[in-house]
């Protein structure tokens, strides 16, 4: 590339220029224009000419910032360029690095460290402030580690200007550099007191950062912050005064008492809304237990929402979601104005009305909200309509389903919601059917309602979005057919022609419900007709399941309908659930034969489909019709030689398949392998090194062909072992190795328990899943036991049991997020306001607590004409201040500048002033006890 | 941090303006203000001015053909945020007389100037107009 030339600084464009070329280029032409200027740039920057430089950084700055273009690779020049004298280009040489550099990636960083500090120390403060600037935006670990000193003689500098940043700076120095703290942190204390409006500002916003992240630390200030909050007249740092309070005062109760009333008297006077609301969001978060503050609080939260203005409005909601966690009245009182704000014309304020409608929900209202909702769904836009039906899911299912009682009800809401023309929702609608149908056995007869309600509905197939929900429900139908009231009419909604609108996905689900439907009526149907009188057992058990009591009338379609009616034979054994009287359908050889041919003529169509998972479960489903087709046929009535012979065949393939498809399967826990229990005497985290060196190549049974042959020879070659027909290994020798080393090391191995039958040590796979399934079983006894206790009376219908697998399931597993950082700055916050001993906080300020209760106690007899009420508030301020003290009558030792001291000598006798002089003797005698213990943090520089 | 960046956009959802105080690269910066340029700029003057987008709150308000976009961490006092973009809004007023978006586009580095007096570090420093103009007439004064 040609080098940087005369002509390029003689003939730079200007940014002005470049400006406007953008501007002036024909549509789509933009980017050549870029790509152009970007190469000039290029070349410009590599200009020795500082000014040539400057402008080509310019530049290429406005690119990055408005076109997007990428200027990592000319972060050196933004070094070079920084340490020119003129101020306006090392404006932009910092403008420059603090858009573009990346904190933690650019490495040339480390070389702007010297310029900046010389810049830091620098006598003109607007090169200062640039330079705090920049390195506020820039600061990484080393930059702060090394410009920490810089900043702390900034901390104190007679400029307000630069004071201010340098506070402000100092926040991300914090973080970076959490060593910093020790050292700088006293200085931003001092600051809290002075009385320029810009750096009190700024001190008090680094201060609500601070104590956002951990407020505890920053409890010894109350009594700095507690005297902004009532003197300060600016509306910016009483908000962010309030943002501390608000964190501090759930620490430390007596806090709370003393800064309410001054709260609420700004809340009162203010004529600023934000101040208002800042205070009303401090009283309702925080201070909520303060009755005639939330009264107040909530009496201005009303008048937001009666505003015009959207956005009072909108903050008035929120607001009132947050006092409807405590104080619920609140809500009710404004009731009518949450409704009215579910139509709003803004979404965002529909949606804060929404929650809140949904933070009332409760057992006892649930259906009257969902109600309510429910119309008003209907009547809103889709987008709307389905944020309300998202967040009705979302919150009936809370918590396994705690606020729905009448699980009647939700099962028939969901069938309903999903026909909803709007509804997107129905992936949700699915899961909590099945989940539902799985978890709560009590509804699974309302459930099978519900699915076959969908699934019989032809014009639910057109719509794609209830394609999730009606594959439940066709695996619901399938899953309980034996709840259903007419299988055959069933067999005629899952096969219906329009299922071809159906995905591959949930057709095949239709399919595989066919077939089970398809072989409980085969069974009932062999079951009616008393084949299987032969067997015992087994089948009772299932049959107590269905409640079908299969009597007369109702016949399914025209094509089985003309058969004669023989009530006897459909008697089917079990119908204990009196609700199944009206349950009622034939089943009869010809009903049997037409549903046959049914799903044949349906399915058969089918076994050539493309898709693998419908064509393999037509075949399933084809292949068991051809092989109980040719036995039905047969007269079943008289049962003679083969023809019985057969038929027997065939009731036991059908026993066979329904057992299959007619064992529940119990949902197990994620979590259910570590529930089993440990047997005692098992280290599993020992070292096993040493067994893999005894048995280097020792490979465990893995076939069951090894273990079928080895045995036998290893009665022969190692008879001198007596257990050695519990082990099973490819090799004599190995194994008498590995039985030897059993008998030393029998720890880690588990215990064989019948022994003699099994071939290898392992247990037996199945027990753990045994165990996890009586554990489930206890748990359901456990829920049912703890629900009958809490189960209200009102309820007509007591709730029914729902299926909870363990605490883990269903919720997230916090995982505790080390904020290792935060950590690091609190911790030094602390002991520089603590004093340096190991204690915790929470100790420290519980004995201080104790100390300050004492004083108390001393002082009423001694000032009789104190009030009791401040003289406790005032204790808990005192309380608080004399630990602050203490870093004063620390700092006095340390510090050597007159001024300072002077400054201090005289706070500290203001403060003496207000307080008894018993009080002033003990925090003296603590100051002088701390001060060794101080001082070896305390850097040199500091003294 | 309090605020996280600060945008300006016209009608189109060109940006004018963009400053960021927390790193965020090329791709990022670009995806995050189309998300909210799009989110935002379809809103009517009958709706309120704060969206949540992400773990932001957005709060914005629009002026003739520009839109002030503030980003902000879920802490924030909306309606201070609001009157600080009014100051914003003042203060560029006063420096250039009837700002308009062509204003902003030549004077984009002093625009980051200003912004740069008022917030530190997400922290807003400075809320008097003549107190964050001073320096810039001062570097108008020294050119």
């Amino acid at each position: 590339m040609a080098g940087p030339s005369l002509m390029d600084s003689l003939f730079q464009r200007s940014l002005d220029d470049i400006i406007k070329g953008v501007r002036l280029c024909p549509p789509g032409t933009e980017p050549t224009f870029i790509a152009k200027s970007l190469d000039e740039i290029r070349r410009e920057v590599k200009s020795t000419d500082r000014q040539t430089k400057a402008i080509a950084l310019q530049k290429l700055t406005y690119l990055h910032c408005l076109h997007g273009v990428d200027m990592s690779w000319a972060a050196f020049h933004c070094v070079e360029l920084s340490s020119s004298s003129a101020h306006s280009h090392k404006r932009i040489a910092y403008l420059a690095a603090s858009l573009s550099f990346n904190p933690s990636t650019t490495d040339v960083i480390l070389l702007l460290t010297h310029q900046l500090r010389k810049d830091l120390s620098s006598s003109s403060v607007h090169d200062v402030s640039l330079a705090l600037s920049t390195l506020s935006s820039i600061c990484n670990p080393d930059l702060s580690r090394d410009l920490t000193p810089e900043l702390f003689t900034l901390l104190s500098s007679g400029k307000p200007f630069v004071r201010k940043k340098a506070i402000a700076a100092i926040l991300r120095v914090f973080e970076q550099y959490p060593d910093a703290v020790r050292v700088c942190f006293k200085r931003v204390v001092e600051n809290l007191e002075s009385t320029d409006v810009g750096i009190l500002s700024v001190v008090v916003g680094l201060f609500c950062e601070l104590a956002v992240k951990e407020p505890r630390s920053y409890l010894p200030l109350a009594p700095e912050f507690y005297k902004i909050l009532v003197d300060c007249r600016n509306n910016w740092i009483l908000i962010k005064v309030l943002k501390i309070f608000a964190k501090l005062a759930p620490l430390e109760p007596r806090l709370g008492k003393r800064v309410v009333e001054p709260i609420c008297e700004h809340m009162g006077r203010t004529g600023a809304k934000s101040l208002a609301f800042e205070c009303m969001m401090t009283i309702v978060s925080s201070l909520s237990e303060y009755e005639s503050a939330v009264k107040l609080a909530v009496g201005k939260v009303r008048e937001f929402l009666l505003d015009d203005d959207p956005n009072l409005k909108y903050l008035g909601l929120q607001a009132l979601t947050i006092v409807a966690q405590k104080h619920m009245w609140a809500v009710l009182e404004n009731k009518e104005l949450v409704v009215k704000a579910l139509s709003d014309v803004d979404v965002n304020i529909k949606l804060e009305a929404l929650r809140l409608v949904m933070s009332m929900v409760s057992e006892d209202n649930v259906m009257e909200i969902c109600r309510i909702l429910i119309s008003h769904a209907q009547k809103s836009d889709p987008e709307f309509c389905n944020e309300i039906l998202g967040y009705i899911l979302f919150t009936c299912s809370r918590n396994f389903y705690e606020v729905i009682c009448d699980f009647d009800w939700y099962v028939a809401f969901l069938g309903e919601v999903a026909r909803i023309p709007h509804c997107q929702k129905g992936k949700e609608i699915e899961t909590q059917l099945i989940d539902i149908g799985m978890r709560v056995k009590d509804a699974r007869l309302e459930l099978v309602d519900v699915a076959r309600s969908l699934v019989i509905d032809p014009a639910l197939l057109g719509n794609a979005f209830v394609h999730g929900v009606l594959a439940a429900a066709a695996w619901i139908s399938g899953e309980y057919v034996a709840l259903s009231r007419n299988p055959f009419e069933l067999m005629e909604a899952l096969l219906q022609p329009r299922t071809g609108l159906l995905t591959p996905s949930v057709r095949s689900v239709y399919i595989q419900s066919a077939f089970k439907v398809l072989i409980f009526c085969i069974w009932s149907y062999g079951k009616l007709n008393g084949d299987d009188a032969s067997e015992p057992s087994a089948l009772t058990e299932s049959v107590s399941k269905c409640d079908l009591e299969g009597t007369s009338e109702t016949v399914v379609c025209e094509s089985l309908s003309d058969t004669e009616v023989d009530n006897e034979n459909m008697i089917i054994a079990g119908g204990q659930t009196s609700s199944a009287s009206s349950r009622k359908y034939r089943l009869t050889k010809e009903s049997i034969m037409g549903l046959v041919n049914l799903v044949e003529a349906n399915l058969g169509p089918l076994a050539g489909s493309d898709e693998v998972e419908i064509q393999e479960r037509v075949s399933n489903v084809l292949g068991f019709i051809e092989l109980m087709k040719p036995k039905l046929h047969g007269p079943l009535g008289d049962g003679e030689g083969d023809e019985m012979k057969g038929k027997l065949e065939a009731s036991e393939m059908v026993k066979l398949m329904f057992d299959v498809f007619s064992e529940e399967l119990g949902p197990v826990s994620l979590s259910a392998q570590e529930k089993v229990p440990l047997p005692d005497g098992l280290v599993l985290k020992e070292n096993l090194s040493d067994l893999e060196a005894i048995c280097g190549d020792v490979k465990f049974p893995s076939s069951t062909s090894f273990s079928l042959i080895q045995p036998r020879i290893l009665e022969k070659d190692t008879s001198s072992f007596p257990e050695c027909n519990e082990e099973s290994g490819p090799s004599t020798e190995s194994t008498s190795l590995l039985a030897e080393h059993r008998k030393r090391h029998g720890l880690y191995y588990l215990p064989s328990e019948n022994k003699g039958t099994t071939f290898n040590d392992f247990p037996p796979a199945h027990e753990p899943q045994d165990k996890t399934i009586d554990e489930a079983e206890d748990l359901v006894k456990l829920t049912e036991e703890s629900l009958t206790s809490k189960k209200k009376q009102n309820h007509i219908k007591p709730r029914p049991v729902v299926v909870k697998l363990d605490d883990g399931e269903g919720l997230n597993m916090a995982v505790e997020k080390s904020k290792v950082k935060t950590d690091l700055i609190s911790g030094a916050v602390r002991e520089v306001l603590l004093g340096n001993e190991p204690m915790t906080s929470s100790s420290r300020s519980k004995s201080s607590n104790k100390s300050s209760k004492r004083r108390e106690v001393d002082r009423i007899p001694e000032s009789g004409n104190d009030i009791v009420n401040t003289a406790i508030s005032e204790g808990s301020i005192a309380g608080s201040g004399r630990r602050k003290h203490q870093t004063h009558s620390k700092e006095r030792k340390h510090l050597s500048s007159g001024k300072e001291k002077e400054q201090h000598d005289h706070n500290d006798k203001q403060k003496r002033d207000s307080r008894h002089h018993k009080h002033k003797s003990r925090q003296r005698a603590e100051g002088g006890i701390n001060v060794p213990v101080q001082s070896p943090v305390i850097p040199d520089f500091l003294l | 941090m309090g605020i996280r960046f600060v945008l300006m956009v016209n009608k189109q959802g060109q940006t004018r303006l963009a400053q960021y105080y927390e790193y965020l690269n090329l791709e990022e910066r670009r995806t995050l203000e189309g998300e909210i340029v799009r989110k935002c700029l379809a809103r009517t003057e009958q709706q309120c001015s704060f969206v949540e987008h992400r773990n932001y709150k957005v709060v914005y308000r629009r002026y003739a053909s520009l839109f002030f976009l503030v980003g902000v961490d879920n802490e924030e006092n909306e309606l201070a945020i609001l009157e600080f973009i009014h100051l914003l809004v003042e203060t560029m007023d006063r420096h250039f007389g009837n700002v308009c978006e062509l204003d902003i586009m030549f004077h984009l580095e002093k625009a980051h100037f200003m912004l740069e007096e008022m917030v530190m570090n997400g922290c807003i420093v400075e809320t008097s107009k003549s107190n964050i103009l001073s320096p810039i007439q001062l570097m108008d004064k020294a050119s």
